[in-house]
């Protein structure tokens, strides 16, 4: 991986810009869903009795699943990506100050505009402020451990936070989740919708975790990692990290029912 | 070789795990973060439409209900227009109504409710009518990657009838998986659902 690429550009990818056709309503690319983890994953025990056995029904992309909710400022708040303070009560924070930023693009490489980014996290000790989360580790009463952004025109987004800490939980009796962030993002329609999660460049837990190796393609794991992003860090402030989010292409109409803007 | 296409390939799907419910409905995770927060009501008082209460179940593989699962629902307006520029129909557009709410279980029962309207049938891209229905995505725990799933309306048996959705799974049995049944319950309209993930009656995921 190349921490050190230019800004704004996927450092992981160092390729052309790829085509990006015009933007249609034709639908959006096939789900290659061998880049996915499958629904039943014994390894990840909770999957078990959660995984659906019957095949999918594949459905042409209908105005139900190329539209999907529009977002603006007016849902935000002003500290609402800055998990440092949107949380703080009688000061910062405990643990190592990060921002992490990336772009959201879709796989033409187009960046996806004013699209709603969430993130959740646990606190530097690896405690989630979740009244089901039991972990001796302490509650930070400074860290909320949510927050969330709208992309930019490029598709741009970042916050700031505390790097979370790995934590214990009841898969195998010494399992344990690297340090990740949980992340929500919507695109243009709902077929886009994805949940995944962020991991940390050189965490040794990456390779043994149950979920993480759900993921049956390793480059696809690795788009998971982000690298260090020391350019973009605040010198004797804060490291940052990078982390750029794909989601699925939008075909175009080529030569059927082209209308205006298309 | 013939020339790269270059293609990006789509960021892998992780669980949204136990705790998905502080980041994305905090408020209801019992903490207040947030000035404004996501719900599960999608009316206004001006909205249009009948008001409907849609309520539900998610249960996994032993019938046991999933009390960690969080829903959201996206649907087309009471004149079957979606909140979107993509949607080129001609029903009438409501600002005020975006179609989207999100919703989590109830920690103990594990009911999932959303107060909402009725929406108007669309049609698809040859132009069929399709029976009004509201789309579901379900992420939790164990589920590697949200499945998308349609709620159709048992009062809409002529159009479910004809739906060209409902018409694409081949087991007519299976159809029923998808059909809300309608009641009345202290003169409120409520629809009630079971999304079954495993067994003889499971829910019919589509891959959209």
């Amino acid at each position: 991986m190349n921490a050190q690429a230019p800004a704004l550009r996927d450092p992981r990818l160092n390729r052309p810009e790829p085509l990006a056709p015009p933007l249609g309503d034709g639908g959006f690319f096939q789900r290659d869903r061998s880049i996915h983890p499958p629904a039943h994953a014994p390894g990840y025990k909770s999957s078990v009795l959660r995984s659906p056995r019957q095949s999918l029904l594949s459905l042409e992309g209908s105005v139900s699943e190329i539209t999907g909710p529009v977002f603006g400022e007016n849902d935000l708040g002003p500290l609402d990506n800055d998990l440092i303070r949107n949380y703080a009560k009688d000061g910062d924070p405990v643990g190592e100050r990060i921002i992490v930023h990336g772009r959201v693009l879709d796989e033409t490489g187009r960046g996806v505009p004013n699209t709603l980014v969430e993130f959740w996290q646990a606190n530097a000790g690896g405690r989630y402020r979740h009244k089901k989360d039991t972990y001796l580790a302490p509650i930070d009463p400074n860290f909320g451990g949510c927050g969330r952004a709208l992309t930019d025109d490029t598709g741009y987004y970042y916050f700031r936070t505390v790097k979370p800490g790995p934590y214990p939980w009841r898969n195998y009796v010494n399992s344990w989740r690297p340090a990740h962030i949980h992340f929500s993002v919507f695109g243009s329609g709902f077929a886009q919708r994805l949940i995944t999660q962020m991991y940390f460049e050189g965490d040794p837990l990456i390779p043994i975790c149950p979920i993480l190796t759900t993921i049956p393609d390793k480059d696809a794991l690795d788009r998971l990692v982000a690298p260090l992003d020391l350019n973009a860090s605040a010198p004797f402030d804060s490291l940052a990290y990078r982390f750029d989010i794909v989601l699925r292409g939008q075909r175009s109409t080529y030569f059927e029912n082209r209308t205006a803007g298309n | 070789m013939p020339q790269p296409l270059n293609y990006l390939k789509e960021t892998a799907s992780q669980t949204a795990g136990p705790y998905v419910h502080i980041g994305l409905i905090p408020a209801m995770a019992g903490f207040d973060i947030f000035e404004k927060n996501f719900s599960n009501v999608l009316v206004t008082p001006n909205t249009k439409g009948e008001r409907i209460t849609l309520e539900g179940r998610v249960l996994d593989g032993t019938g046991t209900h999933l009390r960690d699962v969080l829903l959201e629902i996206w649907q087309a307006n009471a004149a079957g227009r979606y909140n979107h520029p993509a949607d080129r129909s001609s029903g009438a557009l409501e600002e005020e109504f975006r179609g989207w709410g999100r919703a989590g279980s109830d920690f103990e029962s594990g009911f999932v409710t959303f107060e909402t309207i009725k929406p108007g049938a669309v049609a698809d891209k040859a132009g069929r009518r399709c029976a009004p229905h509201i789309n579901l995505w379900i992420v939790a725990r164990g589920i590697n990657i949200g499945l998308n799933t349609r709620l159709y309306f048992s009062d809409e048996e002529a159009a479910n009838a004809a739906d060209p959705v409902l018409n694409l799974i081949e087991q007519p049995v299976r159809r029923k998986t998808l059909i809300a049944t309608r009641s009345e319950r202290g003169g409120k309209v409520v629809y009630s659902f079971t999304i079954n993930l495993q067994g003889p009656e499971e829910t019919v995921f589509f891959d959209v």
